[in-house]
């Protein structure tokens, strides 16, 4: 039996990992095809109603621009999740870590008023996951030490987040005026656009550079992706992540500490869940105000569970999201398919990748018993 | 005219021939045994038989008429149940309740409880299977819930069953009445496939033995033809040594010494109230008892995962009382766990990230908390091949593994770091001869080569073969030590149920002592 060593195995890594990009591509397919349906019944027309979105989100360079720009807060917030999933964590409230790491960023970006670039930037994007760290680091206490829930902790402190903010914005960090929004960034603290790195000239050569809105926290989302799949393959942080998130028992048999995988499970968690509101304050809004995020934090569940808390998965998977959030004005402007069809896609999305789960733990069980007893 | 036949039924998995060409008749009224080891083949063509598995190849007839079974349900029609290892009830639910289940009578969605109830009680008369019609599942013993099960089938009718290792998670006493329902049956007609890799089972219920191997069948017998050394034989395939052989132990200087521990339990109970030992390299210390008598805390005292009240650990001099587990392994100690599945594994890990478990922060397979997955797979291999672990590849997942594969992984891996104590916890539980053989042999080439090792165990004649030393443990407490030389079954079983005059003889868990297993005796 242990003569046909390599072919076989490879195969099946094969097979193994068409299960897993067919499962996920099928969800959305069939989630695209129910809402077709519905768009249907409802009397409108699902084709051109899918065709406005995929023209609003990738139809033209500014479309895209759109769709990356909705996109970057997603890969990092879905990047938090799935490496929290990892580890058997639900960071339902990477949402309030996503706001601390916006606050912090505002707040310390009008004080380094007059660095260069390269000294704000850095600073700034490590400020930001220091404080989503920090923000996860008291549920995460929490729960390594009385195991405390972290679906409840985390979520309370989102709330606890969110109405600090509320009170900042309207008092100690209040901008003069109006509005209830802080100070604008200096531009040395902003993520400047794609398109802004590239001469008029280049531009005019190469007019698929002309990305609108898009802007370089792509290029940190990106790069965060490729560090956490790193992470979780070749480090030992990754792999104790791994392996008490499968079984606590044997990893704390196996000399690994639970409760300290724990801690850093939860505080890496909310550092890439900071970081996406950093992105969002230093290269969209520059300020930070009351709505600035529009629950990345709670789509991030959503893309790393599509994204089967793959960590380059979920980079495709935010962008799916993030098309359907840039798509959505243009279906409504163009199909007259109100925006908030895009909404029953999600969740249909949703509810097939949670599906799936549930028919392959039963097909698994199924060929675990009569495998079992082969080897 | 056969009740049941199989032609040749071939099913491959990947890598893997699971059943080849296998051909079987079962008559009306008889019992066979399908005897072989783990990853035999057993479990798969009887899972073929019961729909759960399509044969990728040859022909099932049931009463001389060619059938095809994709489903248990089509099985169960055709007159075929089958009771699995993990029984497959609903626990809240009555037994009454989780017979009918899928067959209630009644109408119109109502369920008619009072004849449910009866057609229960008139199977389980009939076959002598007493059982509370109205008792909850999750109120009876592992014993009562195969009975559930057992009439479950009968209920749906079937005139074959199918029973698989059926006995491994039964006492003594429950295989005893097992073993009359089982010919019950055959007295009402019934016909029944016993799946066991335990020798002198067989021997005791079997009309007729199959023996397979490597998924063939590859000898058929009679109880009366042949005995269990010769059932060894056909089922390993080469002279099994039934009785351990070990040199005189030698005594190379303490490694552990335990004094004066104290620990406790998960429910804040003292479970270890004062004990103390050492343990010499070269020496095997076997700690007898029934299990909950201190056992698992004791152990879990030493290798780190919990810590003592009171006392102090040493291992080779060093103070390990308070180490943890991490700090254990680094110091030394190599612990195979009572619990393969929950703490010897991460069954969703593969064997490669299964093998490095414990070294996975040294070097060679990290360094400076980078893992280089060359080095490890180079381990692996070296594991694969030094312990003989059946596997296509070092990536095939330890779920994948049969039990014995999968012990055979943690075996592997905590022998081979090397160290200076190793703790044996029930290391040789749900294997078969094969595998128990094997097990045997690492921890005696580990005590040749020096180590120390601290052996827990229920079975006795595990204990007997292999101890030098036998301390008996009694509520928390060493009530008895023996040279294994000296001593028998019959006086350790008194010692372990509190006889000695150490404390009150309660009786309970007595009839938990392990019977002589296939492996150990002979």
């Amino acid at each position: 039996m242990s003569a046909e060593a390599e072919e076989p195995s490879t195969k099946r890594d094969w097979a193994a990992i068409a299960q897993k990009v067919g499962v996920p591509l099928a969800s959305v397919l069939l989630a695209m095809i129910i809402s077709s349906v519905i768009m249907w019944v409802s009397g409108y027309d699902p084709f051109a109603a899918f065709a406005a979105l995929f023209r609003g989100s990738f139809g033209t360079p500014k479309a895209f621009g759109d769709t990356l720009l909705k996109s970057t807060p997603l890969i990092l917030a879905g990047l938090g999740l799935a490496y929290g999933f990892r580890a058997n964590l639900f960071n339902i409230g990477a949402e309030g870590q996503l706001f601390m790491g916006g606050l912090a960023v505002a707040w310390l970006g009008l004080l380094l008023a007059g660095q260069p670039w390269w000294i704000t930037i850095p600073v700034l994007l490590l400020a930001a996951m220091l404080a989503g760290a920090a923000w996860a680091f008291i549920p995460a206490i929490l729960k390594a030490r009385i195991g405390a829930h972290e679906v409840i902790t985390t979520m309370m402190f989102t709330y606890i987040a969110r109405y600090l903010v509320s009170y900042l914005v309207i008092g100690p960090l209040k901008s003069p005026g109006q509005i209830p929004q802080t100070g604008l960034l200096p531009s040395e603290s902003q993520l400047p656009r794609i398109q802004s790195l590239f001469s008029e000239a280049t531009l005019q050569a190469m007019p698929f550079l002309k990305l609108g809105r898009a802007h370089t926290g792509i290029v940190v989302a990106l790069v965060a992706a490729v560090v956490v799949w790193w992470l979780l393959k070749y480090t030992t942080l990754g792999y104790e992540n791994r392996a008490v998130g499968y079984n606590p028992f044997a990893a704390e048999t196996g000399g690994i500490s639970v409760q300290w995988t724990i801690v850093k499970a939860l505080c890496i968690s909310g550092a890439l869940a900071g970081l996406a509101g950093a992105v969002e304050v230093m290269g969209v809004h520059y300020r930070l105000f009351d709505q600035f995020s529009s629950g990345f934090g709670f789509t991030g569940i959503a893309v790393a569970l599509l994204a089967k808390n793959h960590p380059i998965a979920v980079v495709p998977a935010a962008l799916l999201f993030g098309a359907m959030a840039a798509g959505g004005g243009t279906m409504q402007l163009e199909a007259n398919v109100p925006q908030k069809i895009i909404l029953i896609v999600q969740a249909l999305v949703i509810f097939f990748v949670a599906a799936e789960g549930i028919v392959t733990y039963f097909v698994r069980q199924r060929q675990k018993e009569a495998t079992s007893h082969v080897g | 005219m056969p009740l049941l036949e199989l032609r040749e039924i071939t099913k491959v998995f990947p890598g893997v021939l699971a059943n080849d060409r296998v051909s079987i008749r079962l008559e009306r009224g008889e019992i066979v045994a399908l005897l072989g080891e783990n990853g035999a083949g057993k479990s798969t063509l009887m899972n073929v038989v019961y729909g759960l598995l399509t044969a990728d190849g040859g022909e099932i007839l049931v009463d001389d008429k060619p059938v095809r079974i994709k489903s248990p349900r089509q099985a169960i029609d055709l007159g075929i149940g089958m009771v699995h290892q993990h029984f497959m009830l609903i626990e809240p639910l009555t037994v009454t309740e989780n017979i009918v289940l899928g067959r209630e009578p009644g109408h119109y969605g109502i369920i008619d409880f009072t004849t449910a109830r009866e057609r229960v009680r008139e199977i389980s008369e009939r076959y002598g299977l007493k059982v509370d019609p109205d008792a909850k599942i999750i109120d009876l013993s592992v014993g009562m819930q195969q009975r559930v099960e057992i009439l479950k089938a009968l209920y749906q009718g079937v005139r074959v069953l199918i029973l698989d290792e059926p006995t491994a998670v039964l006492t003594p006493q429950e295989v005893t009445e097992l073993f009359t329902v089982v010919r019950s049956l055959v007295d009402e007609g019934l016909s029944v496939v016993f799946i066991t890799h335990k020798l002198e089972e067989v021997v005791a219920i079997a009309d007729r033995i199959l023996v397979m191997r490597d998924g063939i069948v590859v000898g058929e017998t009679t109880p009366g033809a042949t005995d269990e050394v010769g059932l060894a034989r056909m089922m390993v395939g080469r002279d099994v040594v039934l009785r351990v052989e070990k040199g005189a132990g030698t005594c190379g200087g303490t490694v552990l010494a335990v004094e004066d521990v104290h620990v406790h339990d998960d429910r804040s109970l003292e479970a270890v109230k004062g004990i103390s030992f050492s343990v010499c390299g070269g020496e095997i210390l076997a700690i007898a008892g029934v299990d909950g008598n201190g056992q698992r805390e004791l152990v879990e005292s030493i290798v780190g995962l919990r810590r003592p009240s009171s006392g102090r650990i040493e291992l080779k001099g060093k103070d390990i009382t308070h180490a943890n587990a991490r700090a254990s392994i680094e110091a030394g100690v190599s612990h195979i766990p009572e619990d393969r599945r929950r703490r010897g594994l991460v069954l969703e890990f593969n064997l490669a990230e299964n093998i490095i478990l414990g070294d996975h922060r040294r070097p060679p397979v990290a360094r400076r908390g980078i893992m280089h997955p060359r080095a490890i797979t180079a381990v692996a291999r070296k594991r694969i091949a030094d312990y003989d672990i059946r596997t296509p590849s070092e990536r095939v997942l330890a779920e994948n593994l049969s039990g014995g594969n999968q012990q055979k992984v943690v075996v592997a891996r905590e022998i081979g770091r090397d160290p200076e104590l190793l703790v044996a916890a029930q290391p040789t539980r749900g294997l078969d001869v094969g595998a128990i053989e094997f097990v045997h042999r690492q921890i005696l080439r580990e005590r040749s080569a020096g180590k120390a090792i601290l052996l827990v165990s229920l079975e006795l004649e595990e204990v007997l073969s292999l101890a030098d030393r036998i301390l008996v443990i009694y509520e928390g407490l060493i009530v008895k030590e023996f040279a294994a030389s000296k001593t028998d079954a019959e006086t350790l079983g008194y010692y372990m149920t509190g006889g000695g005059g150490s404390k009150l003889d309660t009786g309970t868990g007595a009839r938990q002592i392990a019977t002589p297993s296939a492996g150990g005796d002979q």
